[in-house]
């Protein structure tokens, strides 16, 4: 066995612990009176910083080697861009929306 | 290469190093992660771009939903660092701690699935379906395709934790299995933040 064994828990407790709080940030904002695209975008911003830290330590990527992290930039970058694409447009749309009867 | 050099050698030598120097079921998996990524943005995209653009919004959830989302989610968060310790043990050889873990894993995944079918209970008593509005669609397939993902990792987890304690299966199994299930978690976090966060009934 190795001597490595068992520690793992103790060692990813901060990043488990960072994850619930920023979880819990999340909760707290969401019950402020934030405009709708704004809460969006702020949890959309916080969401992502837990997913990062899920793919740097749980999913190990931190440690594996560099040309695996660089193949995931490309792909980020086509969501990123396509992404922008649709969040424009639905923020034209709000613009162009009939008034409500 | 001479037949000699491949005599005491191996066909392994002739073989190319693999780009990203870890084993093929792995390199597989993260390729349907990646594809499985795409396909959840490209749903939570659409259900942004709606969420923004409509009018009239349903928001459904009020206390006790969100107590039942902020169990969900840190049951799931628990079952990734049950998932972690299982693929640690398996790897330093620790069968019957690996075993353990992976069965952890198993129940606090079918205890979200519980805890989701129970939210989606509560929202059919209150009329709110698949038809019944935009929310409704969207809410309803998110959720629904996170929670077949999350009912299909539990099968997979007792499928592997079964092959592994038979020694069928072995320790990398038990790795690339933990890949799929720290992705189901990560999914979630998105899911939670746009797709529950945004619509608690917030008092003005």
């Amino acid at each position: 066995m190795s001597p490595a064994s068992g520690n793992v828990i103790r060692k990813y407790l901060p990043v488990y612990f960072v994850l619930l709080a920023i979880f819990l940030v999340e909760v707290f904002l969401s019950v402020q009176h934030f405009a709708t695209g704004t809460l969006v975008v702020i949890l959309l911003l916080l969401a992502a910083c837990s997913a990062g830290l899920g793919l740097m330590y749980f999913m190990h990527l931190a440690d594996e080697r560099r040309e695996l992290f660089l193949t995931l930039i490309p792909v980020t970058i086509f969501v990123l861009l396509m992404m922008n694409m649709i969040w424009s447009d639905s923020v034209r749309l709000l613009h162009m929306r009939p008034p409500v009867q | 290469m001479s037949e000699s050099d491949l005599a005491m050698h191996g066909h392994g030598a002739l073989m190319e190093e693999s780009p990203y120097a870890i084993p093929s079921r792995k390199l597989t998996m993260w390729l349907f992660i990646i594809s499985d990524a795409v396909t959840f943005g490209a749903l939570l995209f659409a259900y942004g771009f709606i969420r923004v653009s409509a009018a009239n919004w349903v928001r459904p959830f009020e206390g006790a939903s969100l107590i039942n989302v902020i169990i969900m989610t840190f049951v799931l968060i628990t079952s990734s660092l049950t998932m972690l310790g299982a693929v640690d043990a398996a790897k330093a050889g620790d069968q019957s701690k690996a075993i353990r873990f992976l069965y952890s894993t198993m129940t606090l995944g079918a205890l979200f699935a519980s805890l989701h079918i129970r939210e989606w209970a509560e929202l059919f008593g209150r009329n709110i379906t698949l038809s019944s509005s935009l929310f409704g669609q969207t809410f309803f397939t998110i959720t629904g395709l996170h929670l077949l993902h999350v009912i299909s990792g539990v099968l997979a987890l007792f499928v592997i934790a079964r092959g592994y304690s038979r020694s069928k299966l072995t320790a990398s199994h038990v790795e690339t299995m933990g890949l799929y299930w720290h992705f189901v978690d990560l999914v979630w976090m998105f899911v939670v933040s746009l797709v529950y966060l945004t619509n608690i009934a917030v008092a003005h």
